[in-house]
């Protein structure tokens, strides 16, 4: 018995090891657009400091980008553009030094001798117009259905606003395509952090404070290959309506918005009987919010009958606020809504947020939100389990059979005595 | 003889429910190559297989996604380790915290912590652990039970000194699954919840959606199972019952009609 026991434990052990559930990876798929990203480099005079490893700024940048060059992916297309290379600061005009961003290696397939030339000859100069230098990236980088991505280093904070480049971040991201600045300080300055997580936060990028080389080549590193992995994950645009009626129709996928405080943005989406609607949301904070938030989404017939919701809320510090919903349309030919096209009951989603902002905080282009919206086959409730389990199933059926043994026993030794009476 | 042959099923018996039930087992210890990428937001998470270890550089204020799959039956536990940045260039206590939130996007329970710790100004390293709870086959649409599918981790500051940000941390997470005996028995959600991940198109208004194939978010396997899970242990408690049943009967039909047997045989 104890072998048997042993063994079969044995056998479970080797099963459940062969038995774990490996996940399916995620298939990217769709466009066949390569990944761009945009390296913009402040050559500001201030760039001349030597205080990153004893050395200076700019040699320490020059470095770390040879670095990034040689280790590109094959398929990624880098453009590089400096701000601040041409005219003096000081000495020259600032309606001059503020025009001053060139793009000194086009978004393309890059010609690593020709990227590493360039960059070598770069040497600190001029003023610092970083809204400038975001937009022509923005430009440079041009339209599509991907994810752009810029990384922008720089030591100093803006000498050339207004504008603010943090509000031409904001702008920039809200218009047109996908858009992602991440941003590397070569300076612990409290003004050009401030700066530089105020653009990243507007852009859904990141902030990184560089004090060594290495930080430097290993961030940079991480953000091209992130941007190599990632850049196919791209919502599409869609703008909600105030109403249910006019609302726009969505297919299965993820789509992104704008919304201001207090604003309700609805779509709608076809449910087709037996489907089950899996929708969620995501609000991003993009700028400096008032403590606590919250998002609520509303799934809502056509007729403003309310079906299920979705809310969480949140204090403090976060990137984003989210919640999803699920809801099965689970009765097959009854009740058509009335303004159902083809069968299907048409849903409506309702975005809304209990975000508020210091006074000072502008609320327009409104926040970016984030909804993704699947249809999978409904399930249905299960019914009760057909067989039993436990110790007290054992003692009843043992109970019932001793039971039913004794009786027939009793029952045939009743009978063989009658028998034998006659 | 009889008596042996009786006291041999009951033994036999009692192996049974020990065995049925799926022992706590964990992942497969073949080593598995560090993951050292963390997405940046719920679409570009990087995917984690449990006891796959992640080990990834980043700044202090990034937000940090991870995604993983989870079968029905599965308790998922995370363990993060943060290294801080050194003391001399922090200004004050940081506070840590991982999230947890399933396919959509809805925030998840951690039935054992701590979810989230303050580190003082002067340590090194904070560490957070959650325990989520048993995901179940089935569930209401309009509850949050944790269901199959993608479940997403976020590890983020969640307070700080301003001027903390962007200094460098190392994160290392540890997302590891133990299997049990999925509830409610019998029932199955037909799609896992696993969200589209690719771009979506607007439709005519009344267009139906055409229901092709999207990508998706990571989706569990459908769980091999082992030998004394088929088709479920409830099988095994319903045949070992009837066989005692049966045993008993025929144990309590020889004790009433020989009763002389039994009780000289004890004499």
């Amino acid at each position: 018995m104890i072998f048997k026991r042993s063994f079969a434990g044995g056998c479970l052990l080797v099963l459940l090891a062969l038995a774990g559930a490996v996940p399916v990876a995620a298939d990217d798929g769709g466009a066949a657009e390569p990944p761009k990203v945009e390296l913009v480099l402040d050559v500001s005079g201030s760039m001349r400091a030597r205080d990153i490893d004893g050395r200076s700024r700019m040699t320490v940048a020059q470095q770390s980008f040879d670095a990034v060059v040689d280790a590109l992916p094959a398929e990624t297309q880098l453009g590089i553009r400096v701000l601040g290379a041409r005219y003096r600061f000081p000495g020259s005009s600032k309606a001059l030094g503020c025009t001053d961003t060139q793009q000194i290696s086009p978004v393309g397939p890059v010609d690593k001798a020709r990227a590493k030339a360039a960059i070598a000859t770069l040497r600190p100069t001029g003023w610092t117009p970083i809204g400038l230098a975001l937009r022509a990236a923005t430009r440079d980088l041009g339209a599509g259905e991907t994810t752009r991505r810029i990384i922008l280093i720089t030591d100093g904070e803006d000498t050339c606003s207004p504008p603010d480049p943090c509000e031409v971040a904001r702008q920039l991201a809200s218009q047109g395509t996908h858009l992602i600045v991440d941003t590397l300080g070569l300076t612990l300055n409290d003004k050009v952090r401030q700066q530089l997580t105020c653009i990243a936060d507007a852009t859904g990028g990141t902030y990184t404070a560089v004090q060594h080389q290495n930080e430097l080549t290993g961030r940079l590193n991480q953000l091209v290959q992130r941007a190599g992995t990632t850049y196919k994950r791209t919502p599409v645009k869609v703008a909600g309506t105030a109403g249910c009626a006019d609302a726009p129709t969505l297919a299965p996928g993820v789509y992104t918005d704008r919304e201001r405080f207090s604003e309700h943005r609805w779509y709608r989406v076809t449910v087709a009987p037996g489907q089950e609607l899996r929708a969620s949301v995501s609000v991003s904070l993009d700028r400096t919010l008032n403590l606590d938030h919250g998002v609520l989404l509303r799934a809502v017939s056509g007729a403003g009958q309310e079906l299920v919701r979705g809310t969480d809320a949140g204090s403090g510090r976060t990137d984003v606020q989210s919640t999803g919903l699920r809801w099965s349309n689970q009765r097959p030919g009854a009740s058509p809504s009335p303004d159902g096209g083809s069968g299907g009951t048409q849903v409506c989603l309702v975005v809304s947020n209990s975000f508020s902002a210091p006074a000072s905080v502008r609320t327009a282009p409104g926040m970016p939100l984030e909804l993704t919206v699947d249809l999978a086959p409904s399930s249905d409730a299960p019914g009760g389990p057909d067989l039993g389990r436990g110790w007290l199933l054992l003692l009843v059926l043992a109970g019932t059979g001793l039971v039913a043994g004794l009786v027939t026993g009793w029952l045939a030794r009743w009978r063989v005595a009658i028998w034998k009476e006659n | 003889m009889r008596v042996s042959l009786l006291l041999g099923s009951a033994a036999a018996l009692a192996v049974l429910p020990a065995a049925a039930v799926p022992a706590a087992a964990g992942t497969s210890p073949s080593p598995r190559p560090v993951i050292g990428t963390a997405g940046t937001s719920f679409l570009t998470a990087t995917t984690v297989e449990p006891g796959q270890p992640v080990r990834v550089p980043a700044s202090t204020g990034d937000y940090l996604y991870w995604s993983f799959a989870a079968a029905a039956g599965q308790t998922g536990r995370i363990a993060v380790t943060v290294a801080l940045p050194p003391a001399a260039s922090r200004h004050g206590a940081a506070t840590y915290a991982i999230d947890v939130f399933d396919g959509l996007r809805r925030r998840q329970a951690c039935t054992a912590g701590p979810q989230n710790a303050t580190a003082a100004a002067g340590t090194a390293s904070v560490r957070l652990q959650c325990t989520l709870r048993q995901v179940r086959a089935w569930a209401e649409p309009w509850s949050d039970d944790p269901l199959p599918g993608t479940y997403y981790l976020r590890l983020a500051a969640s307070g700080l000194p301003e001027q903390d940000l962007g200094l460098p941390i190392r994160a290392d997470v540890r997302i590891t699954a133990k299997n049990g005996t999925a509830q409610p028995a019998g029932a199955k959600l037909k799609a896992p919840l696993s969200p589209a991940v690719a771009p979506g198109a607007t439709l005519a208004p009344g267009a139906t959606p055409s229901s092709g194939p999207v990508n998706s978010a990571p989706k569990p396997a459908e769980r091999v199972k082992g030998w004394f899970s088929w088709p479920s242990s409830r099988w095994w408690w319903t045949i070992g019952g009837g066989v005692l049943a049966a045993v008993l009967a025929v144990g309590g039909y020889h004790l009433t009609r020989h009763p002389r047997r039994w009780f000289s045989a004890l004499r």
